[in-house]
């Protein structure tokens, strides 16, 4: 398939858990994205999603990270995101993504904001 | 005005001073009215006066006379009484001599006329500040007004606008605007405010910005003026209101819709003589909730409109006739040189009002000529357009990513910025992913259809798939709160993102294909 397939690493050394993305978050991110999710429950702090390697969302993408934000509120937990282009971050403010998990412009701006 | 001289006291030599409170009294007491008799004979004999022995029935010289005065020197300007000098005793107490007289009447010849001119200096400088207040007033509001009209008329196949306004030297409240609208529709609206100078200016900016907003938000022109008129009322000062036509014309099929509120009638000169499209309306800010009737005409190839403002049907001779309604509409049917119909009202308005008549009011006008047939202007519409790329891709997982990075190979070189680029590709992405699952439903035989073009002024793309039957629906608003509440599918995003990052979408269905063409300008626009 065309594009970078997906994958996913947990950090959850720090304050907060990150759940790092890589490739195309598209369909095919679906297992994998599920699969990091259930990693990182319980891990420490806020749940922050690492777009730094990532360069196509598109909006079976979105509809996945709907999930995730669905899935972190039931546990009451915070989201946040960093690492987003300019135009990503324009979809995620359109589709009001951005007003449920809080954006930052990168991991040291994710971090610093939570301690 | 009143002079006079220190009096004189028995006991010494020394000139005392004058107690302010007698003073005032004085100075009120011996004011000359008009009608006592005093002042008709100052001015008759117009040199001093000793008024001991004088012979009137005048309060005012008993008054003065018992203040002591002698003399009462008139000072006579053009033939009016601007004052005059009192004199008491002379200090040596002698009376005042031929020479005494001589010398106060030449002074007092003198007075006058300078305290005339002080008086005309005094008034003038008054008038040119309040000149100078009006003229600042009156660049603020030409100002306003200028940063507010259109700096371009729009260009669209088929068609010429031409535009004309020129403030008087009050500046009015004339307006006129042009609001590009989705589906190749233009807006086009002329008004004028009640009033003039900056308040005039003020209450055409914001009727200028609501009609912008209102014909964002409704697709009749009734509806745009309703909205505004139930805004404007609110807003506007008392005793202001705002006359304005709206029209949207649809450029491709030259259908136009227009809502009048109280502005003067649209004319529009066709081969069968000129149209007047009458529709009613109050005019914007007098009372909320009023109805703005609509009239729909469509334009044939060669057919003209003109919109005016009564600057123009209010023009004057010299003799007082207004130009009127009359000789605009006999200058509309008339034929022009050069398709000029501006210059030509423009002309025909100077004519009747002779050259060197200061304008009244401001003049504006607003002239839209459909120059090709629907199919002429569809023609050229297309030939306008260069081919950058046609491919095609399987219907299969993934594969919006080639049709992605083929297109944006494909407009490379056109320079789109950058944020619009990626707007472009997500746009893309979606419709060909769109194609692949609904239109192709993923088979593999089917392939999905790209066609990349491009204007001066925007970039079409076309993307086909075989499912004719598959219509798409128009794209709502997802509900984020409902889809994170589990109540409605987390998915659901891809038209709704379409929409939001082009221009223009439009979907055709022939030949059995289905195809939807996304537009988006090289600039401006979105």
């Amino acid at each position: 398939m065309p594009g970078t397939a997906f994958d996913a690493t947990i950090d959850r050394g720090g304050p907060d858990t990150v759940i790092e993305l890589h490739g195309d978050v598209n369909r095919a991110a679906q297992e994998g994205l599920a699969r990091a999710y259930d990693e990182a429950e319980g891990g420490p702090g806020r749940l922050l999603l690492d777009f730094v390697d990532v360069d196509y969302i598109n909006s079976t993408g979105i509809a996945l990270i709907v999930g995730v934000l669905a899935r972190a509120r039931a546990e009451g937990r915070d989201v946040g995101a960093f690492g987003l282009t300019e135009h990503y971050r324009e979809l995620f403010q359109i589709t009001r993504l951005s007003d449920f998990m809080t954006i930052y412009d990168d991991q040291r701006a994710a971090v610093a904001a939570g301690s | 005005m009143q002079l006079r001289r220190r009096q004189k006291t028995e006991t010494t030599e020394e000139i005392p001073e004058v107690d302010p409170v007698t003073a005032t009294s004085m100075e009120s007491q011996a004011t000359i009215p008009v009608d006592d008799p005093l002042h008709a004979y100052l001015v008759s004999v117009a040199s001093p006066v000793e008024i001991a022995d004088l012979d009137l029935e005048s309060e005012t010289l008993e008054t003065i006379r018992e203040s002591g005065v002698e003399v009462v020197i008139p000072l006579i300007g053009q033939g009016d009484l601007m004052g005059a000098l009192y004199l008491g005793g002379r200090l040596s107490d002698q009376p005042y001599s031929t020479d005494d007289r001589k010398l106060l009447s030449s002074l007092a010849a003198q007075v006058a006329p300078a305290m005339q001119v002080a008086q005309l200096v005094r008034e003038q400088q008054a008038e040119a500040k309040e000149r100078e207040r009006i003229q600042q007033e009156l660049q603020v509001a030409a100002l306003i007004q200028q940063t507010l009209l259109p700096k371009d008329l729009p260009q669209r196949i088929g068609w010429s606008v031409d535009a004309f306004y020129r403030p008087a030297r009050s500046v009015g409240g004339d307006f006129y605007d042009f609001i590009d609208l989705d589906d190749g529709r233009l807006g086009v609206t002329i008004g004028d405010v009640t009033d003039k100078g900056v308040p005039a200016a003020l209450v055409m900016a914001t009727c200028r910005s609501m009609l912008r907003a209102a014909a964002s938000r409704h697709d009749t022109p009734g509806a745009v003026l309703a909205e505004v008129n139930d805004t404007l009322v609110e807003e506007i000062p008392p005793a202001m209101f705002v006359t304005c036509l709206y029209a949207i014309i649809d450029t491709r099929s030259g259908s136009m819709t227009i809502a009048n509120a109280g502005h003067n009638l649209p004319y529009i000169r066709t081969e069968n003589g000129v149209v007047e499209l009458r529709a009613t309306g109050m005019p914007l800010g007098l009372m909320v909730e009023m109805p703005y009737e609509e009239r729909s005409f469509t334009f044939e190839d060669g057919d003209v409109m003109v919109l005016t403002s009564d600057g123009i049907t209010e023009a004057h001779s010299p003799a007082g006739e207004m130009y009127g309604f009359g000789r605009l509409l006999g200058r509309v049917a008339a034929p022009v040189t050069d398709g000029d119909m501006v210059g030509a009202v423009v002309q025909d308005v100077e004519n009747h009002t002779g050259p060197d008549a200061e304008q009244e009011d401001d003049i504006t006008l607003v002239v839209v000529r459909r120059t090709a047939s629907a199919e002429e202007a569809a023609e050229v519409f297309d030939s306008a357009f260069d081919v950058l790329a046609t491919f095609t891709v399987p219907s299969e997982e993934g594969n919006e990513r080639l049709a992605i990075d083929q297109m944006a190979s494909a407009v490379g070189g056109l320079g789109l910025e950058e944020a619009r680029l990626e707007r472009l590709k997500t746009a893309v992405g979606e419709t060909v992913m769109n194609a692949i699952e609904h239109g192709n439903e993923y088979q593999a035989n089917l392939d999905v259809g790209v066609l990349v073009e491009a204007s001066d002024q925007s970039i079409r793309v076309k993307v086909s798939d075989h499912g004719v039957d598959n219509d798409i629906d128009d794209a709502v608003t997802p509900d984020l709160e409902a889809k994170l509440a589990g109540e409605q599918n987390p998915r659901g995003w891809g038209l709704f993102l379409i929409g939001e990052m082009v221009d223009e979408v439009n979907t055709i269905s022939d030949n059995g294909l289905h195809t939807v063409e996304l537009v988006m300008n090289r600039e401006g626009g979105r």
